[in-house]
């Protein structure tokens, strides 16, 4: 038995979705809320299920792409008006059609690169170091098995309690994580 | 070896210099090999005349040198004022200040006939030809050649030091030798002592040969050149009785009538004939616009202006001629084969109607019969005295060239000659080969040949004498009217090159003695003028001497003159003519790349000269362009490419001299093949020729590839009548968009809006603007592969158009600048703003910007981008860093370059009117292609002033811009052509 | 390489699977990670990698010889500016839309078929706008001053001149690039992590450790990957159509008779995916017998990429006859002069082996045999992309050899160094694929597992 404070939490096996889905729920039910589950791929619902309602990434998408068309226009015009007041081919300074593609093009640009940002920020990631890697048996995370784990910093966290309760839920195998 | 000090003294020494550094251009070899005379020199560093004579440096003398020093930083090592003091035609070198070129009046020669320029010179160095308006030759103009002057003196490959046996020698050595020589002819009286030059028109080289041989009685002095001239000689001998220089009025004639005579295209008066043609061409004239008929072989220049031209070989030219006296009443029997007979009588009716204002021309290569005829035609008339004019010859010995080179290589063969002094001329490539001068040459026991280039004839010569470029030595010429012209030296010989003076004067026992002291002592002389010092400075200053030229001679038409006219050869299966090259002209520019380069005239052809001959023909002969053919003449043969001419006569073919050079330098060496081993000196311009297919190809570059216009209202034209009856003609079915078809509000242009007029009515398509454009904007010479991919870098371009039957088309030519565009296509599409439009309506080229895409030249509706696909201009070459103008940008690889309007004309014309306070004034900017036009068919200027010619012409009903359905907006237009057919033609 | 077998076992069926019967999550993990771990490179992979490989040397060389002697080595003159590097610009470029077109816009019309062939194309996609790059820097007279097309400050007093199609296209290139490159690697993070778990080498496991980013499949984690996901699709989507038209206005804004055309831009996008399509059949059949992955490209998808093809081929077709008529009812001289030099000057073989090709080919495609035939429908693909080349020649040469100017209308011969630069980068695709599929997994695995049959979902591992 380790000391409690090396203890990181605890992690339930399920060899099928459903299973980690009315586990997560149950869990969720039971007044746990340090959950996290794991998968090999996207599963509906699995995220509902441990309280996790919508992300804030399609406000800061639209954001960077206002930004990004903002941006580009004032950058066209101010460089061809102020700073390079050229006359091209009889054409006046602020010729705003041919502006109109590089705008669109940077517009996309930035809304992309946030959004791909945004996710890698919102998610933490990259995560050199995660207590759940500590599990041998969580390397199949990424390939068939479902993954459902209660954090010790949780107020209901007791390990005995805990631990039944996982078993109960058609877990193959429940595993303490340490820190 | 021959061979290797040719290569050693091109690229050797260049290496040398490098490694010692400092001034890399040598002057010669004594320099290289510290020869005693040139450590002598070298005590004073600058050579004699560094300092003046008469002690210590004088104020000009210092700002002179100062100038030199500023050119020589350039690396331009040689570069200085001359010693001699010469005469600035605008200022005084008091006002030498960098960037401010100097015009110094000088003469361009050709066929040692002066036409005058003014020089253009920068610290010294003479960058750019410019006509002379006060000389009667140029008016202000140039021909192609006289363009290319400039390029000649710097040439590389010129002859850079004495050469003997084959191996490098001095000038010291040689005064040595000619002063034992001369001891050895005093004894002998000059016996077997022979001078051959070409025909002098200079007066004091005249004088000075006359002195020798009066010290040397039993030398003789022959005199050649490839354009004789004989037969006009022979012709007014038959005439008149007497060798005669016949002389045109074409501004006096109404009905002008040129018998295979390129009056405009070839010749040293062509410029100021085409200046008077053009005069008459205007529709407004008071006088009313003239009218000209043309037979000839192969299509001219001036064939195609003609109103009415008519295809015919040599031997129908003679019968057109007899046909043509016959029909204006003269007793001539018209043969029975003479061609186009109504043709003939209507021109010989039109000339009728016409006397006292019209004129009869032959050409210089139709035999003397024709001449005759011509004189005796204009006499018939009353043209003699009022547009014809005979003068005495302009050669200062008038002999018949052709039989003094035969009475030579006689004298040769037969040993009668030890001692044989070439002045000029390179006899061994251009003596007809039937003569076989090079052979005969040789059995000279001391041949001493002075040239420009170490040539053919050199290589057969003990002595090579490196000869001092016109632009480098004194000298004096006549004009094609008499004038005499003084020649002034624009900058110190480059290779201690004499000038043909001063090795007379070496034979004279004077070798110190140097050009200006022989010129000046000449004219002290002969110009008996009182003030002597004020007449050679006005001379100097005018480029000319005023009231030389030669007055007006009466003459009186032999009557036996029919019974004694020749009887016309018999006809010939298959013709040749041959004809001097419109650009290299006789060889003597076979090695200057600019005018290699200068698409002909007719054939847009360059770097080769080919087999022309007509459409028909070269069916029948089973022919197409580009096959190797061998033509055989007099048991001789060369292998040469075919190219087919519409509008050449049938039956016969034309070559063109002055190539297949085996010895001229980097350039011409190798290039084409040589016409003179076909020419036979009984009848070097015309004789009969066999033809063999080899079934080998051989590749022409030629610039122009579709020579239709595809029913493109490209080159507009209208008949006189036409025009008078609908002056507008020029704008029928032509859809110009609104002015206010734009998405956009237009841009105004205050202050000064540049525009071009091109008059097409007088547009001679010579040429002269395309390597004066070169030479003035530093524009490369990208050589034959090259033009062959269609990379030809000239930023002017004259399109020529064939139209109608190819038998007899009608000839169109269009130059084709820069259109400066309002809504330039070119500018809109360049992704880095390389080029863009001023405030003052110029698309310009910012070369430092442009990153190469070449977008701007796929956008040009007119195609006139050029793009620096290699490095072509010449980074290495260090004389020809000294022809460059200084106030345009050497342009690098991988860059757009095109017409600028000459911008830096407008920038200096700018700077002159500010300093004044003043706009710049109509015609103040002049740019180069407009300068150097014989007929002023461009104009330039300000179009927001309505006073300026170019706005006026703007308003002409002739003025139409090409392509403006596209809205581009050009600012170059061009003035509609006009023809002014003889009705009764029009019917036939 | 070729497929080894035409029928395949589920062809017969008219909806054939997506995903072949019998597979489990861990079979789809374990099949398609093995190419990567676990199974033994193929001879073929090597061979094809070495002849590759030589491809990109001599393209190596190809540019150094560039840059010192200058672009006249190519066989660009007056009046024709531009030859084989726009050309082979514009075919690269068109190329690479179809990875974006499967990945994005069939993602968005929930086209479940497309997963196992997306990440495949998007690497395609890649690899092709890289080698498009290429040309436009290449094709400038002076190359190494290509950033002054960028924007950016400096004391040059250069900046781009944005009226100008050329820098439209720099931004529009550069984003493409960048956001395929993103779409790419952000599709690959989950596979990237079971590679890391599965993987038994040090190194491997390292390597794939850190491009998974610490990736553990966290609930919380899937819902924002699946919501940036479907965002990227969403951007991509646009970004696609908007990149071929920028392309197609290089051409439409200039104003030469066979450039300037108001079809160009739709009849761009067309071709660019029909293109696309046909590269991607060319590397998907040889693949999938190669590596046996019939399971998972099933007939279903060859059938598909077929109906596709014919489709857009049969839109550039419609672009072909609008230009002509429109050329002929404009009443514009030089429009209808630049038809008839297409179809009677002296390119016109160039013109008609374009109609064949990408006319008349594809019409075999309406018959269902011809699509299930790999062989012939490989063949197929092969004279699409020949087409589509030919079609790039016919619009950038014969449009520009003879213009307005009769006096200055010249000839277009392409030179070796034109030939060795265009046949390098094709070297260089190759390679790259090559080495891609050799060192990531070429279908995307999660995405595999998400479409395993429901019936498979309980099985026991």
């Amino acid at each position: 038995m380790k000391a409690p404070n090396r203890l990181w939490g605890l992690m339930a096996e399920y060899d099928n979705p459903a299973d980690v889905l009315a586990a997560a729920r149950s869990a969720y039910a039971a007044g746990y809320r340090q959950l996290d589950a794991y998968s090999p791929m996207p599963i509906h619902g699995l995220a509902e299920a441990i309280g996790f309602r919508r992300t804030r990434l399609p406000l800061l998408v639209l954001t960077g792409g206002l930004v990004g068309c903002f941006a580009a226009f004032f950058m066209l015009w101010y460089v061809e008006t102020h700073v390079y007041p050229l006359n091209v081919g009889g054409r006046p300074l602020n010729s705003w059609p041919s502006f109109i593609p590089i705008t669109f093009e940077v517009t996309i640009l930035f809304a992309a690169i946030t959004a791909v940002l945004g996710m890698l920020a919102l998610n933490g990631l990259p995560t050199p170091y995660h207590p759940v890697f500590n599990v041998r048996r969580f390397a199949l995370a990424s390939r068939h098995r479902f993954f459902l784990s209660i954090e010790a910093s949780d107020p209901l966290f007791d390990l005995e309690a805990t631990r039944r309760f996982l078993e109960a839920t058609h877990a193959r195998e429940v595993s303490e994580v340490e820190r | 070896m021959r061979g290797d000090g040719n290569t050693l003294d091109q690229y050797g020494s260049y290496g040398r210099q490098r490694r010692t550094g400092g001034e890399r251009l040598w002057r010669s070899f004594e320099e290289l090999e510290q020869a005693p005379e040139f450590r002598l020199l070298a005590e004073n560093e600058f050579a004699p005349g560094a300092l003046e004579r008469e002690g210590g440096p004088s104020r000009r003398r210092v700002l002179e040198l100062l100038g030199a020093s500023l050119a020589l930083a350039g690396a331009a090592g040689c570069t200085r004022q001359p010693p001699e003091k010469i005469v600035p035609y605008v200022a005084a070198p008091e006002e030498v200040t960098p960037g401010k070129p100097l015009y110094y009046a000088t003469a361009f020669l050709l066929g040692k006939v002066a036409s005058g320029i003014l020089v253009e010179s920068h610290l010294g160095r003479p960058t750019k030809i410019e006509g002379n308006p006060d000389h009667p030759a140029s008016l202000g103009a140039t021909s192609p050649l006289a363009q290319a002057f400039v390029l000649g003196l710097y040439d590389p490959d010129r002859s850079k030091v004495v050469i003997r046996h084959g191996r490098i020698s001095s000038w010291v050595n040689f005064l040595a030798a000619a002063a034992a020589e001369r001891e050895r002819l005093l004894a002998r009286r000059g016996a077997g002592f022979r001078v051959l030059t070409e025909p002098v028109t200079s007066p004091s080289l005249a004088a000075a040969l006359r002195a020798l041989l009066a010290e040397l009685p039993e030398a003789r002095w022959h005199q050649y050149q490839p354009l004789t001239g004989d037969h006009a000689r022979q012709g007014s001998r038959l005439a008149f009785g007497e060798p005669l220089h016949v002389l045109y009025r074409l501004e006096q004639a109404d009905v002008i009538v040129s018998l295979d005579a390129d009056l405009f295209g070839a010749g040293p008066a062509a410029v100021r004939y085409a200046r008077d043609f053009a005069s008459r061409r205007r529709p407004d004239h008071p006088a009313g616009m003239n009218r000209l008929y043309v037979v000839e072989p192969a299509p001219s220049v001036t064939g195609a202006m003609a109103d009415h031209r008519l295809a015919l070989s040599n031997r129908q030219v003679e019968l057109a001629a007899r046909a043509l006296a016959a029909g204006l009443g003269l007793p001539v029997s018209p043969q029975a084969d003479a061609p186009a007979k109504e043709w003939i009588a209507a021109v010989a009716a039109d000339l009728d109607r016409s006397r006292g204002r019209s004129l009869v021309v032959a050409g210089e290569h139709q035999p003397p019969a024709v001449h005759a005829l011509a004189l005796a035609i204009n006499h018939q008339l009353g043209n003699l005295g009022r547009t014809v004019f005979c003068t005495p010859p302009l050669e200062a010995e008038p002999v018949d060239q052709m039989a003094s080179l035969k009475e030579l290589v006689a004298d040769l063969a037969a040993g009668r000659v030890q001692t044989l002094l070439i002045l000029g001329g390179n006899p061994v490539y251009q003596a007809p080969a039937d003569l076989g001068f090079g052979e005969a040459l040789q059995r000279a026991e001391l041949r001493i040949h002075l040239s420009l280039y170490e040539d053919e004839t050199s290589q057969l010569c003990h002595w090579h004498l490196p000869e001092a470029h016109p632009l480098e030595a004194w000298s004096d010429a006549r004009a094609f009217d008499g004038t005499v012209t003084l020649l002034q030296p624009l900058i110190e010989p480059l290779y201690a090159g004499r000038s043909a003076l001063e090795v007379v004067s070496i034979f004279a026992g004077r070798p110190s003695q140097t050009g200006e002291e022989i010129l000046r002592e000449y004219w002290r002389g002969a110009a008996g003028a009182a003030d002597f010092e004020r007449w050679w400075r006005s001379a100097l200053h005018d480029g000319l001497v005023r009231g030389s030229e030669f007055p007006p001679k009466p003459v009186s038409l032999r009557p036996d003159l029919f019974a004694r006219l020749p009887e016309p050869p018999a006809a010939a299966p298959l013709e040749l003519s041959i004809r001097p090259d419109p650009a290299v002209w006789d060889g003597r520019f076979a090695n200057l790349a600019w005018l290699q380069e200068l698409p002909k005239p007719i054939t847009k052809l360059t770097w080769d000269n080919a087999v022309l001959l007509s459409p028909a023909t070269a069916r029948r002969l089973e022919l197409a362009g580009g096959d190797l053919v061998e033509l055989s003449a007099g048991g001789r043969s060369v292998r040469a490419p075919v190219w087919i001419l519409p509008g050449h006569a049938d039956e016969c073919v034309t070559v063109h001299l002055g190539y297949g050079r085996t010895r001229a330098g980097k350039v011409a060496t190798g290039i084409g093949f040589d016409a003179y081993r076909l020419q036979s000196s009984d009848r070097p311009w015309c004789t009969s020729v066999q033809l063999r297919r080899t079934g080998e190809r051989y590749q022409l570059a030629s610039t122009q590839h579709h020579h239709a216009m595809e029913g493109r209202r490209l080159v507009r034209e209208a008949t006189l009548a036409e025009f008078r009856r609908d002056p507008g003609f020029a704008h029928h079915g032509e859809h110009p968009p609104p002015a206010d078809l734009s998405l956009y509000p237009p841009v105004a242009y205050e202050g000064y809006s540049w525009g071009m007029t091109i008059d097409l009515n007088t547009c001679l398509g010579c040429g002269a603007c395309v390597i004066a454009c070169q030479a003035e904007n530093n524009i490369p010479v990208v050589g034959k592969d090259q033009v062959a991919r269609g990379r030809a870098m000239h930023w002017i371009r004259i399109d020529r158009y064939f139209e109608g039957d190819p038998s007899r088309p009608a000839i169109y030519h269009q130059p084709v600048p820069c259109m400066h565009c309002d809504h330039a296509p070119c500018e809109v599409v360049c992704p880095t703003a390389a080029t863009v439009h001023s405030a003052e309506g110029l698309n310009q080229m910012v070369y430092n910007r442009c990153v190469g895409t070449r977008y701007c030249a796929n956008n040009c509706p007119y195609k006139v981008r050029r793009f620096n696909f290699y490095l072509y201009a010449d980074w290495s070459v260090e004389t020809l860093k000294m022809l460059r103008n200084p106030d345009v940008t050497v342009r690098s690889r991988g860059v757009m370059e095109k017409c600028t309007y000459c911008v830096q004309r407008i920038n200096r014309a700018r700077i002159a009117a500010e300093r004044e306070e003043r706009p710049i004034r109509d015609g103040e900017v002049v740019t180069a292609c407009q300068a150097a036009c014989p007929v002023q068919a461009i104009t330039f200027g300000n179009l927001n002033d309505p006073a300026a010619r170019v706005a006026e012409l703007k308003k002409d009903p002739r003025n139409y811009g090409i392509l403006e359905e596209l809205n581009t907006r050009p600012r170059t237009t061009y003035l509609a052509r006009l023809r002014n057919p003889n009705p009764a033609l029009e019917r036939l | 390489m070729e497929p080894e077998r035409p029928q395949d076992p589920v062809a017969t069926d008219e909806e054939a699977p997506v995903i072949a019967p019998g597979h489990t999550y861990q079979t789809v993990t374990d099949q398609i990670s093995a190419i990567v771990l676990t199974r033994k490179t193929p001879r073929e992979w090597l061979l094809g990698f070495t002849l590759s490989f030589a491809l990109v040397m001599l393209l190596l060389y190809s540019i150094g010889y560039l840059l010192v002697a200058g672009t006249g080595i190519w066989g660009i003159n007056h009046p024709v500016g531009w030859g084989f590097a726009i050309i082979n610009f514009v075919w690269w470029i068109g190329i690479g839309h179809a990875g974006t077109l499967i990945s994005a816009i069939l993602l968005l019309l929930r086209q479940e078929w497309r997963t196992s062939i997306n990440r495949f194309a998007e690497a395609m996609t890649l690899f092709a706008v890289a080698c498009a790059a290429l040309f436009p820097l290449l094709h400038m007279g002076r190359p190494w001053l290509f950033y002054w097309l960028l924007p950016y400050p400096n004391t040059m007093g250069t900046w781009p001149q944005p009226r100008s199609p050329l820098v439209w296209d720099v931004f529009a290139v550069t984003t493409y690039a960048t956001v395929s490159a993103m779409f790419w690697f952000v599709g690959m993070i989950p596979d990237l992590a079971t590679l890391r778990d599965r993987s038994r080498r040090r190194a491997a496991q390292i390597i794939y450790g850190i491009l998974a980013m610490g990736w553990r499949g966290s609930a919380k984690h899937w819902h924002r990957y699946e919501t940036a996901y479907l965002l990227l699709a969403g951007l991509a989507t646009p970004l696609v159509v908007s990149v071929h038209t920028v392309v197609s206005f290089d051409f439409s804004i200039g104003i030469i008779p066979g450039w300037h055309a108001t079809i160009f831009p739709p009849y761009f996008v067309a071709g660019a995916i029909y293109a696309g399509f046909a590269m991607v059949l060319t590397l998907a059949i040889p693949l999938r017998a190669l590596y046996g992955l019939e399971d998972f490209i099933t007939a279903r998808h060859i059938d598909n990429m077929a109906k596709i093809l014919l489709a857009t081929g049969l839109i550039v077709v419609y672009g072909y006859l609008m230009e002509a008529f429109m050329a002929w009812y404009s009443g514009n001289e030089y429009e209808w002069f630049m038809i008839r030099n297409r179809i009677s000057g002296p390119y016109k073989a160039c013109y008609w082996a374009l109609l064949a090709c990408n006319g008349l080919a594809p019409q075999l495609l309406w018959f269902s045999r011809v699509r299930r035939n790999t062989r012939l429908l490989w063949l197929i693909a092969i004279v699409v992309g020949v087409g589509m080349w030919l079609e790039r020649f016919i619009i950038v040469v014969t449009s520009l050899h003879r213009d307005f100017m009769p006096s200055a209308w010249g000839m277009y011969y392409p030179t070796a160094y034109d030939w060795t630069t265009y046949i390098g980068t094709i070297g260089l695709f190759l390679a790259l694929l090559f080495l891609f599929i050799r060192f990531l997994p070429m279908i995307s695995i999660f995405e595999m597992r998400t479409i395993v049959p429901p019936a498979e979902r309980r099985a026991r591992g």
